[in-house]
């Protein structure tokens, strides 16, 4: 096990005993009918195992986005509890990373794992340059040794093929495929064991979305870190995932096999998402 | 030792964008390999053969029935019914599939696409290209065409890499669809003698092919999709 | 009249504050900054701190940039004096209590004694961070990675640190601080003193300190030198003197020379004979 949630949900709004049980794929709603809070997640549960890959696929509004902001801890849960390798109390017991301190808070946001956003505005201080940027995490996970830094930052921008003479310009001065590539690299700079993926190349270039999936697919054979890729589009989570859910109103509606999903999906909302390919 | 057993197998689609109407797989299919064995499945088109082998794949959810892997280690793992944590790592080492068209991405090339699952194995890159090339030179891939990728083929080219993807690192078990359709007399008995000597080595399988002289030469044992059982002789 | 000019209640409370400042080296403690007759920016807050600590039996010396004699020491010398009537003394071995703006004696100091400084902002994190709930945040989580990239940014770029005045330092392995805008050549005295160093923005209304024999060091990293000021081949045209903090004065003609900026150590060399 290398991340297992657990009844996880995230309402916006009061919260009343009916938001869970009235709203989801078969009421066709992720609106309270007695509060009328948004019920964004609705009692999620999931399990990665080491070195997969996970895709979280659904429409606007599904949920998927906030799902992977209430891991990362962008955003609070409502309820339930996420459990993390390694991340144990101190009687060895496993620990919900929910009930974090700020110190744990701190490590699980910038060791355990990494985000990578579909905006690399969110991801980037475009203050910093973009060997800054990278410095900035191999810092925070306690390198204080400045050539090694350095070293550090010119390996991973190599890694995702960003010229390393560009070292010290600014991330203003990339494109938008190269900033989103300086945001992977930052996001890899500090090893992290899960790698949380938001519409990672969504907006971007066709042949730019190409030699990113490819990238990312290949780092992550290589290093071997677990990753959850979120996207609407299937032909990403057909390049990249071994294991999909569907997501529809919060809910998780089918959960399966990459190649099940596509060939075989069960469920009506599923059939419907992968008869709608072009 | 069995190796694979499959008991009152049943798969039916429900299409739900078609107001939920149900469409018949396949039922009632029951047969057992034991290691080293070959077992062709023999019947008409749409009798659901390529339907079995990727319910056995489980790229297809069973309905009803089982599909028992034995492992080498003693454990059975029910495929049907299994989680996908424990499918996936079936598939890493114990099961292959080789599917009936080349599905690899368009930026690879025929080289690395063989490689690759010698290098997934833990082979250096070097060695694991060279194998491939020898592999694809056997079945008469020409070298100019080893660095490219391979959906500029021709139909019987591809299929060649696909097959050379599937029988360079042998999993326990390997599931073959139609794997000589598009090709011509030479290269089916290449491929032929190919899988008759990871037969030897241990390799069980499954497999479809069109031509009944290939499945003859081939098979340990044949099922009849219509008789729902085995082949005489066979 | 009450002595030291503050009330007793306010006396209290900004005692109070630096106890707990003392119990945590480095970390921030707000208070409620009062009203005095000296105008807000112009020492406030390292004032109430003297007039908060100080008693009968101190001996105040109050020195800007180094200076005895410059307006606004002299000034803040006579009232606390009028308040109190205390000794005072331009002497740093004399004295008990020393407040000071934007420099550390150059003669060492001793168990007993109090530097006050008086801080502008108190707050190092204002330099890469300008919100202030994030500041607080920051400081909580330990997060000091901006001024560390910034750092990185600046090694990058011209090999060394920009700053030259009011250099980040860590404190006690644990909180960064602003060590008012000191030359970096003073930084190095932070660490280890013996003598108890507040620091007070009366403006800002904070108050930290580091208590005697506590670990402050400069914010580097661990494969680079840090370099102060470099005075080679220079030396003070009064005294002599070739390792102090100089300043460097033109007269009419164009012609420079150097003096050192800490006016006590210039004229304690000249006392003890050692002139060039």
């Amino acid at each position: 096990m290398i991340l297992d949630l657990k009844n996880v949900s995230k309402v916006f709004g009061k919260f009343c005993p009916n938001c869970l049980d009235h709203t989801g794929a078969d009421y066709n709603s992720s609106i309270c009918p007695t509060c009328n809070s948004v019920v964004g997640v609705n009692d999620v549960n999931l399990t990665l195992s080491q070195g997969e890959v996970l895709g979280i696929v659904g429409e606007s509004g599904s949920g998927k986005s906030t799902l992977l902001q209430l891991i990362y801890q962008d955003q609070e849960a409502s309820l339930g509890e996420i459990f993390v390798k390694d991340f144990i109390s101190k009687d060895g017991k496993k620990k919900n990373i929910l009930d974090a301190n700020l110190n744990e808070l701190s490590h699980l946001r910038n060791s355990l794992m990494s985000m990578i956003y579909q905006n690399p505005r969110l991801g980037l201080n475009y203050k910093f340059s973009a060997g800054g940027n990278i410095a900035q995490k191999v810092i925070m996970s306690g390198n204080k040794k400045y050539d090694e830094i350095r070293q550090r930052a010119m390996f991973f921008l190599e890694k995702t093929e960003i010229p390393t003479s560009r070292i010290d310009d600014y991330p203003d001065y990339f494109s938008g495929g190269q900033q989103q590539r300086i945001q992977i690299s930052k996001a890899l700079s500090s090893n992290p064991k899960i790698l949380l993926l938001d519409e990672p190349t969504t907006g971007l270039d066709l042949s730019v979305q190409a030699k990113i999936l490819d990238l990312i697919k290949e780092l992550q054979h290589e290093i071997g870190f677990a990753m959850v890729v979120v996207s609407h589009d299937l032909g990403v989570i057909k390049h990249l995932t071994d294991i999909t859910v569907v997501m529809k109103n919060g809910q998780i509606v089918e959960k399966g096999l990459t190649d099940q999903i596509l060939e075989d999906p069960q469920h009506p909302y599923t059939q419907l998402l992968v008869s709608s390919i072009l | 030792m069995t190796r694979l057993e499959v008991k009152n197998l049943k798969k039916t689609f429900t299409v739900h964008t078609q107001g939920s109407v149900e469409v018949k797989g396949f039922e009632d299919i029951n047969f057992k390999l034991k290691q080293g064995e070959f077992l062709s499945l023999f019947g008409p088109s749409g009798a659901g053969k390529s339907s079995i082998l990727k319910t056995l794949y489980r790229t297809y959810n069973t309905t009803s029935g089982e599909i028992n892997f034995y492992k080498d280690n003693g454990s059975i793992v029910n495929i049907s019914n299994s989680t996908e944590s424990e499918i996936l790592n079936l598939r890493k080492n114990d099961l292959g599939y080789v599917s009936q068209f080349l599905q690899i991405l368009p930026r690879i090339s025929a080289v690395d696409v063989v490689a690759t699952e010698l290098i997934q194995k833990g082979e250096s890159e070097e060695v694991a290209k060279e194998k491939a090339k020898e592999m694809l030179s056997f079945l008469n891939i020409k070298e100019e065409l080893f660095n490219i990728s391979p959906l500029t083929f021709s139909g019987g080219e591809q299929q060649r890499v696909n097959i050379a993807k599937g029988i360079i690192a042998p999993k326990s078990v390997l599931l073959l669809d139609e794997p000589t359709a598009s090709l011509d007399m030479t290269n089916t008995n290449k491929v032929i003698d190919k899988l008759l000597e990871i037969k030897k080595q241990g390799v069980t399988m499954v497999g479809i092919f069109h031509d009944m002289d290939c499945m003859k030469r081939i098979s340990d044992k044949i099922y009849d999709m219509k008789e729902k059982k085995y082949a005489n002789n066979y | 009249m009450r002595y030291a000019f503050l009330d007793e209640e306010a006396k209290k409370e900004i005692r109070r504050s630096i106890l707990k400042a003392i119990a945590i080296p480095g970390y921030i403690v707000s208070f409620a900054s009062r009203e005095l007759p000296v105008a807000r920016g112009w020492g406030t807050g390292g004032l109430q701190l003297s007039l908060a600590i100080i008693n009968e039996e101190d001996t105040l010396k109050v020195i800007d940039q180094g200076c005895d004699g410059s307006v606004n020491a002299v000034n803040i010398r006579n009232f606390i004096s009028s308040v109190t009537n205390v000794k005072t003394t331009t002497k740093t071995q004399e004295a008990s209590i020393i407040q000071t703006r934007h420099r550390v004696p150059e003669i060492d100091l001793q168990e007993g004694q109090t530097l006050v400084y008086q801080v502008p902002i108190p707050d190092i994190l204002e330099t890469v961070e300008p919100n202030l709930e994030k500041q607080k945040l920051l400081h909580a989580n330990a997060d000091y990675s901006k001024l560390w990239v910034l750092l990185y940014e600046d090694t990058s770029m011209f090999g060394d640190s920009r700053i030259s005045s009011r250099y980040p330092v860590m404190v006690n392995d644990r909180y960064a601080m602003d060590p008012s805008p000191i030359p970096k050549y003073d930084t190095p005295k932070l660490g280890d003193c013996k003598a108890l160093q507040l620091f007070g923005a009366g403006r800002e209304k904070k108050i930290y300190a580091v208590p005697p024999y506590t670990k402050v060091e400069p914010l580097k990293f661990e494969d680079r030198e840090f370099k102060v000021e470099n005075f080679d081949g220079k030396a003070c045209a009064r005294c002599g003197s070739t390792n102090s903090f100089l300043d460097e004065v033109y007269d009419d003609n164009g012609d420079v020379s150097y003096y050192c900026n800490d006016t006590d150590y210039c004229d304690t060399r000249l006392e003890l004979g050692e002139s060039k």
